[in-house]
């Protein structure tokens, strides 16, 4: 594990005006190159890190698969002896993997490719890129080998594919970016969590849920809700099949961050659900300045005496004593996700692992587990019996800590927040957003509610927040961070530096409504005319200011100035507002300022009712749908 | 003229076994046989019969107005005035605006056999169903036309729904919307009732501007008329549909034949030839027909206003409630005309039929006045 005092000491030899610099230069670079801030031991080169994520063995248990997102490969180790054999090129950011029920074949689901990768496991190579939906992040197949299942995290559902031959036979409704497939252990269901709450009325409690799908039929079964739960991740079953627990983030965004300063602006949680517990429980992995954060991969011992969970924000491993757990769980019926004395009943140890850890897997009879660090490139061996790291398992690579490299462990570390209970990437899931509105400024209950805005592709787009009161990302990442989310001493310069110019190097997710060429449907272009047009319906000029693409001007889709289109509520203090680009706005909801139009198309049909959001209340429903085909392309 | 019926009348009863009295001329009214003692009986065409076990909501249902029912295993959903029932493991459960339904009063359903997924049509919005999560569409939060969903029908990727304003079709891959009315179809008026969606063709029943057809090859829209125009009246016999008020339609893919309900009486199209269907001259118990339903290409069901009617190419049979005694009736029609009371114990709840699905050989029948389960009798 690399230690987080060298970061510190490096960065804090260098001042302000170098972080001016960097930001300056960055912005005129045009690229994701930083070259601002080169201290020793850190580098501004882009460099092609590991960046692994998830684990797998092969079923002869003599090969270990590591999916590596950084390089976009399948790393194979020698499973006693981890030296690499081969590293297998697969898509770009895969998230998903996993092994065909024979074990000859290794699927790998491409998240921005939109592809699976067919690994054979003899000759490993890839022998097929079949094309999916949007952002496959898990892959599954059923026992019998017939169906792929492949969770979509941007169109919300599962793809259900032949197996053999990669053609979609179907696609199963699931929640708001479906992203993890788990099967149950005798195969006949699988369970899918998502990142994203599921679409909510505004300034209700988020809400997410786990599908369950039946394997016989191929179709939903079941949905589990997670009450209060915004973003889901793995699940982890017992041996029998009894006992499942999935790892959640449970926000508290309808009160003021001013408010829960002491007790968690969230609860890192694991849901368990099945046989053993009944009805489903959710119960808190945190307490007091112990805090759980972000909990991810999840595993069970195959005797049920442990659950290790792994948390990306605390860099650490969770150890449960499941005997405990369930005792509590029995003596004190219902969820607990507010009780932070709670985990004293069951969580046995914090084992510190490396920086952004996620995938597990247990190993040797379960004698040790494997952790993948993301951002160490790096696989923690922890023996079960101590519950200690014993050692750790370096992937090739650079060894160098390049200022994205640091800026990015920087954004997903909690180390710098009060008590460490949240970094950015608790809100900007694998940094994007989490579909939220938060209460942050201590001016009242329920003012100046705002939607959390996306940040990739965000270089260019200042001024930041919704009322434009930050001119950069180092103000909006410094001074105001420290004040509203952190309340507690903030970032040194050179490590400000290098989170800005990581944020900045954020590129756009591939748009799924584009056509390969780029060219427009016919859809798309009669919204395009709308979009631009100078007159109204009735033969009119439409005032510049009223023009969609007066403000969403630009190729991100804003003049980065503010304006008062009409959404100001009576909890607003005002109701100028800065203009929000429209890079993948389609994905991107809730919308307005405060996220009370839950589509795209209530903006119009709801809180447009003067025209000051542009010109709209002489279109027909036609048009209006064709307004939105075409804004679904920027 | 009148001599001419009456000495063709005379012929044919002369041609009939004694025991059979024709009460009317089959030209204007069907000719109801009784049975005389004695006599040796002449059976009646074959056709099926039913024990018919009656929902309200002495018994569960959530509203005994019902305006369609669907069939999905096991499982039976009923769209009704005050909710979306199901009937599962002898239990009726609702689903109303508070599970997240659009509407309380529902119109319409149809069933993703691929994904187990059911679609709602309701007066306020379209919703799905899907493993016991309601997700709602409506012409505020999404690119619906109109919130009134008359009918809904589901093929491969695509939500096709018929609207008070016009047809919308949701692309499930996309989510992107296409809306088709008197801007971009031969739809003269835009209150649509009822479609029927199939890999090869769409139609669609457009309440006062007859069917419309949708290729889906070669995306392309057609449009199918009431030869004499507007009137009530059928100057051009099996010429093209009866009516331009079309309720409901229902198309064999398999056989290429389309099956179209109208107030004015009920027709059947392939491709070439239009064959009409009414009460004078049919077995059908009333020209107001609210919903029909192919089984194939000769065999029909019709929801009417006077009762369930089944067709088999040949010979009509009508279920239900006497029109006079209220008591339980089932009467079979011959080619010749002959029409012969079959004994029963029970019919559908009510004569007003608005919609049927099918169970295996049972038939489930919604209707004014409750749901019913038409258990087959073999």
């Amino acid at each position: 594990m690399i230690s987080s005092s060298s970061i510190s000491v490096r960065t804090a030899a260098v001042g302000v005006s170098l972080l001016a610099c960097a930001c300056l230069f960055a912005s005129y670079t045009g690229s994701t190159t930083a070259r601002a801030s080169t201290p020793t031991g850190q580098t501004g080169e882009v460099l092609e890190y590991a960046s692994p994520v998830e684990l797998l063995y092969s079923l002869d248990r003599k090969q270990l698969y590591v999916l590596c997102q950084g390089g976009g490969e399948v790393r194979v180790l020698d499973s006693s002896t981890y030296a690499e054999i081969r590293r297998v090129p697969v898509g770009r950011a895969p998230r998903g993997l996993s092994l065909s029920p024979k074990g000859d074949r290794l699927y790998a689901a491409n998240s921005w490719d939109d592809t699976l990768s067919v690994i054979d496991t003899r000759s490993l190579n890839v022998t097929a890129t079949w094309p999916v939906s949007a952002e496959p992040s898990s892959v599954v197949s059923d026992r019998q080998g017939k169906y792929l299942y492949v969770a979509n995290r941007i169109s919300n559902d599962v793809a259900v594919l032949n197996a053999q031959t990669g053609s979609e036979e179907k696609r199963l409704a699931a929640g708001r970016g479906a992203s993890y497939i788990t099967p149950s252990p005798d195969g006949s269901k699988l369970y899918v969590t998502h990142v994203y709450p599921n679409p909510a009325p505004h300034r209700a409690a988020p809400d997410s849920e786990i599908t369950v799908i039946d394997t016989a039929r191929a179709v939903v079964a079941d949905r589990i809700a997670l009450l209060g739960i915004a973003h889901g991740f793995h699940i982890a079953f017992s041996a029998d099949g009894r006992l499942g627990a999935a790892a959640g983030l449970h926000p508290r965004n309808l009160i003021p961050l001013a408010h829960v300063e002491h007790a968690g602006a969230f609860t890192d949680t694991l849901t368990l659900f099945g046989a053993d517990i009944g009805t489903p429980v959710e119960l808190p992995l945190d307490e007091l300045e112990r805090y759980s954060v972000r909990p991810f991969g999840v595993a069970i011992t195959s005797d049920k005496s442990r659950i290790f969970v792994t948390c990306e924000g605390s860099e650490e491993v969770t150890v449960i004593d499941v005997p405990r757990l369930l005792r509590y769980v029995h003596a004190h019926p219902g969820s607990h996700a507010n009780d932070l004395s709670a985990s004293g009943n069951y969580v046995n140890a914090r084992i510190p692992v490396g920086h952004d850890p996620r995938g597990v897997l247990l190993v040797k009879g379960g004698a040790q587990l494997l952790v993948a660090n993301r951002l160490d490139d790096t696989i923690s061996v922890i023996d079960t019996r101590t519950n200690k790291q014993t050692s750790t398992i370096p992937l090739a690579g650079p060894k160098q800590i390049s200022v994205l490299r640091n800026g990015e462990r920087t954004f997903y570390t909690a180390r710098y927040s009060f008590q460490g209970q949240i970094g950015c990437a608790n809100c900007h899931i694998d940094s994007t957003f989490d579909g939220l509105q938060w209460d942050l400024e201590p001016d009242g209950f329920g003012r100046d509610i705002v939607d959390n805005r996306p940040i990739e592709a965000i270089k260019d787009t200042e001024p930041y927040k919704w009322n434009g009161g930050n001119p950069n990302l180092p103000t909006e990442c410094g001074p105001r961070t420290e004040k509203f989310f952190w309340r507690a001493d903030n970032y040194d310069d050179l490590t400000l530096t290098d989170l800005v110019v990581y944020i900045r190097s954020l590129p756009p997710r591939p748009n799924r409504w584009r056509l390969p060429g780029g060219e427009l449907t016919a859809a798309q272009e009669r919204g395009k005319a709308l979009f631009e047009r100078g007159t109204d319906k009735f033969g009119k000029p439409i005032p510049e200011i009223n023009r969609c693409n007066y403000c969403h001007s630009g190729p991100k889709g804003t003049n980065q100035k503010s304006f008062d289109v009409g959404t100001k509520k009576v909890t607003d203090d005002s109701g100028l507002l800065d203009t929000p680009q429209l890079i993948n706005i389609a994905i991107t909801g809730p919308y307005l300022h405060d996220g009370s139009a839950q589509t795209l198309e209530q903006i119009w049909t709801i809180f447009n009712p003067e025209d000051k959001h542009g010109r709209t209340n002489d279109l027909t429903k036609d048009e209006l749908n064709d307004l939105i085909e075409y804004l679904r392309t920027r | 003229m009148k001599a001419l019926l009456k000495i063709a009348t005379v012929a044919l009863l002369a041609s009939l076994p004694a025991a059979f009295i024709t009460a009317q001329s089959a030209v204007i009214a069907p000719k109801i046989h009784k049975t005389a003692a004695g006599s040796a009986r002449l059976q009646p065409p074959s056709m099926p019969r039913f024990r018919f076990e009656n929902f309200t909501t002495a018994n569960g249902l959530p509203d005994d107005h019902v305006f369609s029912v669907l069939v999905d295993g096991n499982r039976i959903w009923a769209a009704t005035e005050n909710g979306l029932g199901l009937y599962e493991n002898g239990r009726w459960k609702t689903f109303g605006t508070k599970d997240g339904l659009a509407h309380r009063a529902v119109l319409s359903l149809a069933l993703d056999k691929r994904t187990g997924d059911v679609w709602a049509g309701t007066m306020g919005g379209l919703s799905r169903i899907s493993g016991g999560r309601i997700d709602t569409f409506n012409q505020l939060n999404s690119g619906l036309s109109n919130d009134v969903v008359y009918g809904v029908s589901i093929e491969g990727g695509h939500v096709w729904t018929a609207t008070a304003a016009g047809a919308s079709v949701l692309d499930l891959r996309t989510n992107q919307w296409s809306l088709y009315n008197e801007r971009n179809t031969p739809m003269n008026e835009i209150w649509v009732y009822g479609v029927s969606a199939t890999p090869s063709k769409v139609y669609y029943a457009v309440w006062g501007s007859g069917v419309l057809e949708y290729d889906q090859q070669k995306k392309t829209w057609d449009k199918y008329d009431d030869p004499d125009g507007e009137t009530e009246m059928v100057l051009f016999k099996d010429q093209g549909l009866i009516h331009e008020i079309t309720t409901s339609v229902s198309y064999m893919e398999k056989d290429h034949i389309l099956w179209v309900a109208t107030y004015f009486g009920d027709s059947r199209y392939d491709g070439r030839y239009w064959h009409n269907f009414l009460t004078k001259d049919s077995g059908l118990p009333s020209n107001f027909t609210n919903v029909i339903k192919g089984v194939d290409a000769n065999h029909a069901w019709f929801g009417t206003d006077k009762g369930l009617a089944y067709y088999d190419g040949t010979n009509w049979a009508v279920y239900r409630p006497s029109l006079t005694t209220g008591k339980p009736e089932m009467t079979v029609r011959d080619r010749n005309g002959n029409v012969t009371p079959v004994e029963v114990t029970t019919a559908p709840a009510h004569n007003y039929v608005l919609g049927i699905d099918f169970q295996g050989s049972d038939i489930w029948v919604a209707t004014a006045k409750g749901l019913s389960h038409g258990i087959h009798q073999p």
